[in-house]
C-alpha cells in the first residue's frame, strides 16, 4: 500500500515542475547585439559617434565660413 | 545645413563604410597582429592622405612659382599644415601599433626613423615661414623650401625603406599589400577608407585656405 506521503512527495515535485522548466530556460532571448562579439560593437558606436562630432563640427565651421564669405563677398 | 561641395560628401560616406566595414568586416587570421591588422584602414591611410596633401602643397608651390599669385602659396601653406597633421597622426598610431606587435613603440625601423625625419623637415618649413615677414619673399622662400622638401621625403620613406630590412610589411625586398598582408577583401575596405581620409584632407585644407583669404580680406582693408 502506497503511503499518504508518497502522494504528498509526488504533488509537490509536480507542483514545482514549472519552476523546473523555468529554471532550465536561464538563456532567455534579449537584445544582446551590443553584447556579442566582446562587445566590439560597442567599440564601433563609439568611433561612429567621434566621427560624427568631428563631421558636426566641420558643418558648423563651414556654416560661419560661408556667412563670412558672403557678407565679405569672398569668391571661393 | 550649410551647402557642402559634392566630394565632402563622398569623404564622410567613405569614412562612415571604412570604419564599420573595418571594425566588423572579414580579416585574415594571422598571428601576432590578430585583430589589430584592422589598424591597416587608420594608420596606413594617415600616410597616403599626407603624401597626397603634400603633393598638392608641391603642385601649388609650382604654380605660386610660375604666377607670383598669392592664392598658391596659400592653398600650399593649407596643404602642409594638414599634410603635418597627419604625418603626426600616421607616426603616433604607428607607435601605438608597434608597441603591441615589435613589442616596442620606437625600434628605430628605417620607415619610423625616415619619417620622423621627414616631419622635422616639414616643421623647419613651419619655422621658415614664421621667420619671414615679407609676403613675397615668405612665398617664394616657402614654395623653393617644400618642392626641395617633398624631393627628399619621398625617397626617404617610400624608397629607401624598402633597400634595408625593415619591420613594416613590403620592405626587405618583398611586395607592399601582396597576399601576406592583405586580401581582396581587406582591400575593399582599405581603399575607400585612404580615398576617405584624403579628401576629409582636403576639406581641412580647404577650411584653412578659406580663413587665410578672408583674414587676407580684413588685412587689405
Amino acid at each position: 500500500m502506497i503511503s499518504r506521503s508518497f502522494f504528498r512527495a509526488i504533488a509537490l515535485l509536480v507542483n514545482m515542475l514549472p519552476f523546473a522548466v523555468f529554471a532550465q530556460d536561464s538563456n532567455p532571448e534579449m537584445a544582446d547585439t551590443m553584447r556579442s562579439n566582446g562587445k566590439i560593437y560597442v567599440v564601433l558606436a563609439c568611433v561612429l559617434m567621434v566621427l560624427a562630432g568631428l563631421i558636426a563640427f566641420l558643418f558648423v565651421v563651414e556654416k560661419r565660413l560661408s556667412k563670412l564669405e558672403k557678407e565679405n563677398q569672398v569668391i571661393k | 545645413m550649410p551647402k557642402i561641395s559634392w566630394w565632402k560628401w563622398v569623404s564622410i560616406l567613405l569614412l562612415i563604410y571604412a570604419v564599420v566595414l573595418g571594425f566588423l568586416g572579414p580579416i585574415p587570421r594571422l598571428h601576432i597582429v590578430n585583430e589589430s591588422i584592422r589598424n591597416t584602414y587608420f594608420h596606413v591611410p594617415m600616410w597616403f592622405g599626407m603624401i597626397f596633401l603634400l603633393g598638392a602643397s608641391v603642385w601649388n608651390s609650382i604654380q605660386y612659382l610660375r604666377h607670383s599669385r598669392l592664392e598658391y602659396d596659400m592653398l600650399s601653406h593649407a596643404y602642409v599644415q594638414v599634410g603635418i597633421l597627419f604625418g603626426a597622426l600616421g607616426l603616433v598610431t604607428g607607435m601605438l601599433w608597434a608597441n603591441y606587435t615589435w613589442g616596442a613603440p620606437w625600434s628605430n625601423d628605417p620607415k619610423q626613423t625616415a619619417s620622423a625625419i621627414g616631419l622635422l623637415i616639414y616643421f623647419g618649413y613651419l619655422v621658415l615661414r614664421g621667420s619671414l615677414n615679407s609676403e613675397k619673399e615668405r612665398a617664394k622662400v616657402s614654395a623653393v623650401y617644400s618642392i626641395f622638401a617633398f624631393a627628399i621625403f619621398i625617397p626617404l620613406i617610400w624608397v629607401l625603406p624598402r633597400f634595408t630590412d625593415s619591420l613594416h610589411p613590403g620592405n626587405g625586398g618583398n611586395p607592399a599589400f601582396g597576399k601576406y598582408d592583405m586580401d581582396n577583401q581587406m582591400r575593399m575596405v582599405f581603399y575607400p577608407a585612404v580615398i576617405g581620409w584624403t579628401l576629409m584632407g582636403f576639406w581641412f585644407g580647404n577650411l584653412i585656405v578659406r580663413i587665410s583669404r578672408l583674414q587676407n580680406k580684413f588685412s587689405a582693408l
